[in-house]
């Protein structure tokens, strides 16, 4: 009963670490997954940044991106495989006495190879459709559901701004972005068709750009910069009027902010887990008090110093060993209950219970020495004298 | 400022003695005691034991030679509780290196058990066992070494006096046997069944005599026998 309450500070520190890295390492995971939801190996070009005045616009503020940007990226840099020209805009969208308020998203044929955005039926538009600027477009299925309810969507006319388009697949499901924001919530059709009908202007908000390999980011980053500053007659030294991102970029910052909150988490947890091994400690001290006269037995037989202190740490290190072992139980056991409760996810790492239980074992060790050298160093006949 | 508890004594024992050690409180018996015990080292003099000077050993040194050439037998048992008779006569065998199978140390615990008329009660616990049978499995823990000597420090101290002779017929027979045991006790009736006492008092030894009265723990344990008998009917 008393090793349990001692070892309560050890099994409620090593069940927070685990579950408090288990909940990070799940947001961590979630967010990895927003990321990959983007498509392999991108790069992002954003017109704006700095406009030749020194307003500062931001993000896809100033057109500065041209069809014939994305058409020289597409020709010119080595290792891009697939470009999409992309425009942004929002509208009121209907079909027979349903509307629903969406955006509409422009972009070139590859555009959803890039995303790795599979269709859930129906057909996508194709480069042709894209020449032509056709009035086709594929819905996600959020816009599906609010227009078509149940009802088969695909070959139906979508009015988009009065303009009547036709629906050629609806994609499956890719839930929310980073931001929150519901990425299935969206019309997709070819960006001549939006510049054209929809979003009028003759700029593109931005340019995606995929590469065939991961370790072309860096390089294609470098080359996409070259050419447009080249294209855009900027002289050295002044600012990008455009901002390149490339995917890995966007992962660091997206799981920065998830890498703090579990560093954080776990500062507290191991704060708990000191608190535990003071606990074992104080026990250590006074079990050692208690068994004085055993100890003062145990060196009468024979036993050196340093049996009585490696028996004394192994008691301390098997109590919060035992105390690991039910706290790692008790974590996954948690997390999985708070990701069912609050629907978080969680992932619980192997070696994050490897790490929690050496831990453990570890702070039995440091906690215990003090105690175990105590009883090494009686003088046998103190303690075998000792009440 | 040095107490001396102990000066001058000069005192040897040779193998195969039964020596009882008494004394008043202060007497510097129990100093005696922890010297010869190697618990303690003498500031100033010499303690040879089994032709080896002991007397400038370090603590380990000291444990090794508690371990091998000593048994303690104590006034109040020291046995470790929740722990069986077995386990406990199998102590001293876990430490100095001996590095026995577990069937060895059960095999070598249980024969010096039987050796103290202890069969059938191996697996119990010090608390399933009455006083007298708890000194035998000490005496058996202080024996499990083959010791060149058995210290007891007031044996019987905790015992009724019937078992108190008990005990000293196991002290005699072991004797018999030609183990030498040292015994200090303060009850002049329990050190007549030694064959030699040495009284000590303020540091000196008083008296070394040879025990002639000395009284045999069977024939001592069949008188109480017949005077129980009466009692009973």
């Amino acid at each position: 009963m008393r090793s349990v309450l001692t070892a309560l500070g050890i099994i409620i520190g090593v069940g927070a670490v685990i579950a408090m890295v288990g909940i990070g390492n799940g947001a961590k995971a979630q967010v990895q997954a927003q990321i990959a939801s983007l498509g392999q190996n991108v790069i992002l070009i954003f017109s704006g940044s700095t406009t030749s005045s020194g307003i500062r616009t931001g993000w896809g503020g100033a057109g500065t991106l041209k069809i014939e940007d994305a058409e020289a990226i597409r020709r010119e840099v080595p290792g891009v495989i697939a470009v999409s020209e992309e425009v942004v805009s929002n509208a009121q969208v209907a079909s027979g006495n349903q509307n629903w308020f969406t955006r509409i998203y422009g972009e070139s044929a590859e555009y959803l190879d890039i995303r790795q955005w599979p269709l859930l039926d129906g057909a996508p538009f194709t480069s042709q459709d894209v020449r032509s600027a056709n009035k086709v477009c594929v819905i996600g299925s959020t816009t599906a559901s609010q227009i078509f309810g149940g009802t088969d969507a695909i070959g139906q006319i979508l009015r988009i701004k009065n303009v009547p388009f036709t629906v050629t697949g609806v994609l499956t499901r890719k839930g929310l972005s980073t931001q929150g924001v519901d990425q299935d919530d969206v019309v997709i059709m070819p960006y001549t068709s939006a510049m054209k009908r929809v979003a009028g202007g003759t700029t593109l908000r931005n340019i995606n750009v995929q590469v065939a390999d991961a370790k072309d980011l860096a390089t294609g980053q470098q080359q996409i910069i070259d050419l447009l500053r080249q294209r855009h007659n900027i002289r050295p030294g002044r600012d990008d009027d455009f901002t390149v991102r490339n995917q890995e970029e966007i992962a660091e910052a997206a799981t920065a902010t998830a890498d703090v909150m579990t560093g954080l988490l776990f500062a507290i947890a191991c704060v708990s887990l000191v608190v535990g091994g003071i606990g074992i400690m104080n026990i250590m001290l006074v079990s050692v008090t208690e068994r004085t006269r055993e100890i003062g037995t145990r060196m009468a037989v024979g036993a050196h110093g340093s049996d009585i202190l490696t028996q004394f740490l192994i008691e301390a290190v098997s109590l919060s060993s035992v105390g690991g072992v039910i706290g790692i139980i008790v974590g996954v056991v948690g997390s999985k209950a708070i990701s069912a409760i609050k629907q978080w996810p969680s992932l619980i790492s192997i070696s994050s219970i490897v790490i929690a239980f050496l831990f453990s074992a570890a702070v039995g060790i440091f906690f215990g020495f003090y105690p175990a050298r105590k009883a090494a160093a009686l003088d046998p006949i103190e303690a075998l004298r000792y009440e | 400022m040095e107490v001396r508890a102990v000066r001058g004594v000069s005192l040897e024992i040779q193998r195969g003695e039964f020596v009882a050690l008494m004394g008043a409180s202060g007497s510097g018996k129990s100093t005696l005691m922890n010297i010869l015990g190697c618990l303690d080292r003498p500031s100033a003099g010499r303690y040879v034991l089994d032709r080896s000077d002991v007397s400038k050993l370090d603590r380990d040194q000291l444990a090794d030679i508690r371990n091998g050439k000593i048994g303690f037998v104590f006034q109040g048992f020291n046995l470790l509780p929740r722990t069986s008779a077995r386990e406990n006569v199998e102590l001293p065998l876990l430490y100095g290196g001996h590095h026995l199978t577990s069937a060895q140390l059960r095999e070598k615990a249980d024969a010096v058990l039987a050796s103290v008329g202890l069969q059938g009660r191996e697996d119990h616990h010090p608390s399933q066992l009455s006083g007298g049978q708890q000194q035998r499995v000490a005496i058996a823990r202080a024996l499990i070494n083959d010791p060149e000597v058995l210290l007891a420090d007031e044996p019987t101290g905790n015992l009724d006096s019937r078992t108190s002779v008990e005990i000293m017929g196991v002290f005699q027979e072991l004797n018999e046997r030609g183990i030498t045991i040292i015994m200090v006790t303060h009850e002049p009736d329990i050190a007549s069944y030694s064959r030699r006492s040495v009284v000590m008092r303020d540091g000196l030894v008083q008296s070394d005599r040879v025990v002639t009265q000395r009284l045999d723990a069977k024939i001592e344990a069949q008188k109480l026998m017949h005077v129980d008998e009466p009692a009973q009917t």
